[in-house]
């Protein structure tokens, strides 16, 4: 296997093997270098959503003549096994945040003897899109709704699934207009309800809006609320698979995920694996939005290089590469990382956690040296802690707290101590909570101080060269009652240990 | 309960400013209350029945969740019932939607108190809801600015509404338009892409009863790259084009 580290370079500072391959002496049991490939630059005709910008009839004419609902009576009766494997085949990995194998995960709703189980089955389709950052479900679902439609039946033909339920961020209005637009001329066509395309397969496909809750694209949240209670994450086991959606088999799948399958069924596995470095394979949404000159959602090749995708679709950072400070690489729950950093990933899931951030959802969000990047970090914070479901005490108290120290290093009114503090306060929580809402606002405050803790400091020490000590908690030192002795666990003997800019 | 209707002209004579308990301090963790208080406008007393239209589209909603499961229908007529009552989600509404799906009333209450699309407020004409996380703050021109904008064109501040009850403002997290930050929603529409003018303009439309054209106001359509495409250039392909052999 060849390191990461190496593919991790941009493509400038590769070096270029042709020369390279002449100069180098090489012993008798090494092996050629693997030729370099360049990742990126997907042609149009390799896109999957080909109506992503709304330019053609999002209807079911429209749809057809784009290729949607060809043939895919022969992909159902192909059956479940060969639709699981083409998945298997393809590589692809679930494009909601957390990159499982998709294959595989479909492949968990047929156990051995799942026949002779008489519950229904369910297929949910998680359109809940909240993360902060990401826009590019909406697009889908409002240009090719009739991908996803055609997708949750071939996804729930690869299940054994009788019924399908989409549910849709409530805010998302028109787009819900769109899917359930797509969803009854579906039915009218015959392509789904009974004997679908007549298959002999009956399926059905149901929407349903959510009403504002970020937490209910967490899966079993998200199954909670389907089933009209609050959206507070379930304990697992049991998984979904065995107990999900009103008592039955279920499984969880992202738009883009179950949106992609009709058209890797009828291109070839081996097609879609063709895109993207190995285990990182296909294409992908990249919805970019921040700092650049033209923000938008656009359909790339995996492993592209992160400065590629910003230069070639967004017209570059505004003011230029240099006056980048950092990138959040896949919405709001995953690190920033710096410049240097963004300069030598590839955005796939490996080469971004190889930098110790991950691709979530592929969100860029961009950030200039014009941003105030603890306040960026603090609006997070607040985000998180408005979000918090309340199950789980340690992110119900740590959000709301980690939003308050977060809110007072915006202004600097902390000790340097508390940085250190607030680091252990958010190691209390990641990984404490029966969901990953807890991890997920505990790593950008990681993030920040991982990359930019020199800011932190600075800012604190400009507050403490202006207004004195600050007592842990974030009362100054001059404030407090000097009729009374000062309790020594409040920090107001601490020596500064960094030099005030004065 | 008759009981206590009975004296309630008597406590609110007898009501005294309230007094701060020994020691206490106001303790308001969350932005909004989750207790409901009687009101004149908002009690139980108060008439609230669905629509003959309402209730055929609340069986067709009904209809979609297996029949021993009507309470999954909770949600979607929430919406519907906030809808028929002007916006706002009062306790006569979630009554009604309990009575509808034979719920117990407190998991009707569970439900709206938990999600923060039901309003348990009224709310204006128009519910201007302004995103402000992160990326809105830093797209475009920046959240900030518009919301700069908005507070001194309505002469109101989130959670207010303007005195002639054209508006309502509120902040709110991320509505998933990031790409067209900064963005607001006014009921249930987006306007995206906003500058304070262009703001200011779907403000003055709305105020006059107009009703603007949602989506980007910067002129692209949707979220494709402003400087012109990068991508989909060219006509999509054939049903069948490039597809195995098998597909074809």
């Amino acid at each position: 296997m060849r390191p990461a580290t190496l593919l991790m370079r941009t493509p400038r500072t590769i070096p270029r093997s042709a020369p390279s391959l002449g100069v180098r002496a090489r012993s008798l049991a090494t092996v050629a270098d693997p030729p370099v490939r360049r990742y990126g630059g997907l042609k149009d005709q390799d896109r999957i959503f080909t109506n992503l910008f709304c330019r053609h009839d999002h209807g079911i004419k429209g749809a057809q003549s784009r290729g949607d609902w060809h043939k895919t009576k022969e992909i159902l009766l192909k059956g479940d096994s060969w639709i699981i494997q083409t998945m298997k085949d393809s590589g692809l990995r679930g494009r909601g945040g957390a990159g499982f194998p998709s294959g595989l995960k479909w492949s968990f709703m047929n156990k051995p003897g799942w026949e002779k189980d008489k519950r229904p089955r369910y297929l949910v389709v998680n359109a809940d899109e909240g993360e902060p950052g990401t826009c590019k479900d909406r697009e889908i679902m409002r240009g090719d709704p009739h991908k996803l439609v055609e997708g949750c039946l071939v996804a729930g033909r690869a299940m054994n699934a009788t019924a399908a339920y989409i549910y849709i961020r409530g805010e998302f209005y028109q787009e819900a207009g769109h899917v359930q637009q797509a969803i009854d001329e579906a039915y009218k066509a015959g392509f789904i309800g009974k004997n679908a395309c007549g298959s002999g397969y009956d399926f059905d496909v149901y929407l349903h809006r959510g009403a504002g809750a970020y937490i209910c694209g967490e899966e079993t949240a998200l199954i909670e609320s389907l089933e009209g209670k609050q959206g507070k994450p379930r304990l697992k086991p049991p998984f979904p698979a065995d107990v999900g959606l009103f008592g039955c088999p279920s499984t969880v799948a992202n738009v883009e995920t179950i949106a992609v399958a009709p058209t890797i069924a009828r291109r070839g596995g081996s097609w879609f694996a063709g895109f993207g470095r190995e285990r990182n394979s296909g294409t992908k949404l990249f919805c970019v939005s921040g700092h650049v000159n033209n923000p938008c959602v656009v359909e790339e090749e995996m492993s592209i290089p992160l400065q590629e995708l910003l230069e070639k679709h967004c017209g570059g950072i505004r003011g230029g590469w240099q006056n980048l400070k950092g990138i959040i690489p896949g919405g709001c729950s995953v690190p920033v990382i710096p410049r240097e950093t963004c300069e030598q990933v590839l955005m796939d899931y490996d080469s971004l956690k190889d930098a110790q951030t991950s691709l979530g959802t592929g969100a860029v969000i961009v950030m200039d040296q014009t941003t105030d990047m603890i306040s960026a970090i603090a609006r997070f914070a607040k985000f998180y802690k408005h979000e918090s479901c309340g199950q789980c005490t340690p992110c119900r108290e740590g959000t709301t707290w980690m939003m308050n120290m977060m809110d007072r290093m915006v202004e600097g009114r902390a000790q340097e101590r508390e940085i250190d503090m607030l680091l252990e306060l958010t190691k209390q929580v990641e990984g404490h909570t029966i969901c990953a809402l807890g991890d997920a606002a505990a790593w950008p405050i990681q993030g920040l101080m991982r990359h930019f803790r020199p800011e932190v400091e600075q800012r604190i020490a400009q507050f403490h060269a202006k207004n004195g000590q600050v007592l842990f908690g974030g009362k100054l030192l001059s404030e407090t009652d000097t009729r009374y002795a000062v309790p020594d666990n409040l920090g107001g003997d601490a020596r500064r240990s960094i030099a005030s800019p004065a | 309960m008759s009981l206590r209707s009975a004296l309630a002209p008597l406590r609110q004579a007898v009501r005294v400013t309230p007094r701060r308990a020994f020691g206490s301090s106001a303790s308001r963790q969350s932005e909004s209350l989750f207790v409901h208080r009687d009101t004149d406008y908002n009690n139980p007393n108060i008439k609230f029945e669905f629509t003959p239209e309402n209730l055929k589209e609340a069986q067709k909603i009904i209809d979609r969740y297996p029949p021993q499961y009507k309470k999954a229908a909770c949600m979607p007529i929430l919406d519907l019932g906030q809808r028929q009552n002007g916006g706002w989600t009062s306790i006569s509404v979630m009554n009604a939607v309990a009575k509808l799906l034979e719920m117990p009333k407190m998991r009707v209450y569970e439900v709206a108190t938990f999600y923060t699309m039901y309003n348990r407020e009224p709310v204006a004409t128009n519910f201007v809801q302004l995103c402000t996380t992160t990326p809105c703050q830093l797209g475009g021109c920046g959240s900030t600015k518009i919301l700069e904008t908005i507070e001194s064109h309505l002469n109101v501040h989130p959670g207010q509404t303007t005195k002639d009850g054209k508006f309502t403002l509120i902040e709110v997290e991320c509505l998933g338009a990031c790409s067209n930050a900064p963005m607001m929603q006014i009921n249930d529409d987006f306007y995206e892409d906003l500058t304070p003018e262009t703001t200011i303009q779907v403000l003055q439309a709305l105020s006059k009863g107009e009703r603007p054209k949602p989506g980007p106001q910067s002129g692209r359509r949707t979220s494709e790259n402003s400087a012109g495409l990068t991508t989909l250039t060219g006509p999509p392909p054939k049903p069948g084009q490039f597809n195995l052999p098998e597909f074809q």
